[in-house]
């Protein structure tokens, strides 16, 4: 059981973003981190894998090639929340997740069972009734979350989930979703820009580099500063804390000689 | 599972509130349908109008002509053109994102005004048709081509819907242009019906002509009722309704192509009638919020609520006289969206 992606090709008008990818599989209960710099195709390659960018290869989802099947379906399989944030101004918290989950065709009661269960595990009950036009950047990026988990797909795909998140949300996103996926063994696939949230969560790390793996694997092998600066242009390190976890310590910029 | 589910009963009694408020426009609708059918140059008491609605044998030749002839149908089709502004209106802001989109931003009012301006300056050429066919026919013909240009232009354009916008601003000046010059080269007789033509009226209307625009609304708002989760989830984004797996594209193709035939079809009966499928919405939106299995049905009724008061006051403002409705509209919608403009809360 697990996620397969082989000779991934994706465009973006007449650009072309990801020339052909091969993946080793993302098994199912694990949660995997892409990173890589600005402009090296996460969100290009996110969305191809959610069905909104059109791609040439094979994606399949236990075995299942995800083209094949029909729209309804690939949206009850795969899940995803995307950078931006939803809006709504004019409904609140309960209506927006409500209709997400009646137009995929959850039936209401188990609908508002759903809701009630994700919004009190996220600690976000007392948000439900309020208007979305009164929500932060954050709430609303944590209800789109909260959104994303009720709708329960094998394959979540997160586009930079932390973006508007402060510490605390930050960490509280990425243990809901560690705990989804162990819980119903889906597969979490992060893009993510903070190492440091990605060393925390994540048990595997992808480095999308010009639209091609740079790097792929257990987080402390991926991570060294060669790396860093062949990708980011940074010099940094990895270094485990006092109570001996691993950070991420960000040294300098690399200057490269201008031509 | 049968743990009480205290968010869904809070839900619950929004929604009861929601349907109140749609009871009350109901109700408020029903009044100022009668009052419609009161008003008029004849002097009718109220209760007579409504006992000669229930039974016609017992009313005099002349009051049953008049009530049944004359003010039924006018006072209906205030109702079903009002109503499909406000459906049009209200799908048009969803799906387009802009507050201030109506039936007049795809220049259904402007080509219609075009189409039936041709249609009274070409009459005298085409004697085989009648007036009554061949105006609302002028104009509907004219109301869809013009908005399939606009659509297939942004659509060859790939834009979104601000392209769109843009297109029918710019066709609408140059499809005012074309009418002035229509007006320019008419004849006295013509300019005056054109003119006529494109302040709105209602009094044209047959019941013929109502069970059309009352058909095609009904057909409409059921095929809106059925996507109004879809649409309320539009309202979150293209972004964030797309990762929801609604497909946008298809949804709004759908939406503009069936506004334009509603209005095109409303307004080819009546002429150019302003601001409802503007305020009509706003309103709703304001009393029901903007889930959409309860803002189309308040954006109709407020629509035709809207026109149905407008035409007790075009027919009551100068005592004798029978005011073009359009110039209602406009005189009170104005007011009304400067107000609506200055309570909001947050920007759009």
């Amino acid at each position: 059981m697990s996620l397969r992606i082989q000779q991934l090709v994706i465009r973006r008008g007449k650009a072309l973003i990801v020339p052909g990818l091969d993946l080793a599989p993302l098994p199912s209960g694990t949660v995997t981190a892409l990173i890589g710099p600005n402009g090296a195709g996460k969100s290009t390659l996110i969305h191809a894998l959610a069905g909104s960018l059109p791609a040439h290869g094979s994606v399949t989802l236990d075995g299942i090639d995800l083209a094949s099947l029909s729209h309804d379906r690939r949206c009850q399989e795969v899940g995803l929340l995307p950078q931006t944030l939803p809006q709504a101004a004019g409904l609140t918290v309960y209506e927006l997740l409500l209709g997400g989950l009646l137009t995929l065709g959850v039936s209401q009661e188990s609908a508002e069972h759903r809701i009630e269960h994700r919004l009190a595990e996220l600690g976000l009950s007392h948000l439900a009734m309020r208007s979305m036009a009164t929500l932060s950047g954050g709430q609303r990026q944590m209800v789109a979350l909260a959104q994303l988990l009720a709708r329960q797909p094998r394959l979540l795909l997160l586009d930079e989930p932390s973006s508007a998140l402060d510490l605390h949300w930050q960490l509280a996103m990425v243990e809901a979703i560690t705990r989804d996926v162990r819980e119903r063994n889906s597969i979490a696939l992060l893009a993510l820009h903070d190492l440091n949230l990605a060393l925390r969560c994540c048990e595997r790390i992808i480095v999308l580099s010009d639209g091609q793996c740079a790097a792929d694997g257990a987080p402390l092998d991926v991570l060294d500063p060669a790396l860093l600066a062949r990708v980011y242009g940074i010099e940094g390190r990895i270094e485990p804390c006092s109570q001996g976890r691993p950070v991420f310590v960000l040294d300098r910029l690399v200057h490269h000689s201008t031509p | 599972m049968s743990s009480p589910h205290k968010l869904a009963s809070r839900y619950r009694r929004q929604n009861r509130w929601r349907l109140i408020c749609l009871a009350g426009l109901a109700g408020l609708l029903l009044i100022s349908l009668g009052m419609d059918m009161a008003t008029g140059t004849a002097n009718y008491p109220f209760l007579e109008v409504l006992a000669g609605l229930i039974n016609p044998g017992a009313l005099e030749d002349s009051m049953r002509v008049i009530v049944w002839d004359v003010r039924l149908p006018y006072a209906l089709m205030a109702l079903a053109v009002g109503g499909s502004l406000g459906l049009g209106g209200a799908q048009l802001q969803t799906v387009l994102n802009n507050p201030l989109a109506s039936p007049f931003t795809l220049g259904v009012a402007a080509a219609s005004t075009l189409g039936a301006s041709l249609a009274i300056v070409f009459e005298q050429r085409m004697p085989a048709l009648p007036h009554d066919v061949l105006v609302p026919a002028g104009a509907f013909i004219c109301a869809l081509l013009v908005t399939s240009l606009i659509v297939l232009l942004s659509r060859a354009h790939g834009g979104g819907s601000d392209t769109l916008v843009l297109f029918g601003i710019a066709l609408l000046f140059a499809l005012e242009a074309l009418v002035w010059l229509l007006q320019f080269l008419a004849d006295a007789n013509a300019l005056e019906q054109i003119v006529f033509w494109s302040m709105g009226n209602l009094g044209r209307a047959t019941l013929s002509q109502v069970a059309l625009v009352g058909g095609m609304l009904s057909v409409c708002f059921v095929l809106a009722m059925r996507r109004a989760w879809a649409l309320t989830l539009l309202r979150g984004g293209a972004a964030h309704a797309a990762s929801l797996g609604i497909q946008v594209e298809r949804l709004s193709w759908r939406v503009l192509i069936e506004v334009s035939l509603l209005t095109a079809c409303a307004l080819a009966f009546v002429g150019t009638i302003g601001f409802v499928g503007l305020v009509g919405p706003h309103i709703a939106r304001l009393l029901v919020g903007e889930q959409h299995r309860y803002f189309l049905p308040a954006s109709v009724l407020c629509g035709a609520l809207m026109l149905s008061m407008a035409s007790i006051a075009s027919k009551s403002l100068i005592p004798g006289l029978l005011m073009p409705i359009g110039i209602v509209t406009a005189l009170v919608g104005v007011p009304v969206l400067i107000a609506l403009i200055l309570r909001r809360r947050s920007p759009a």
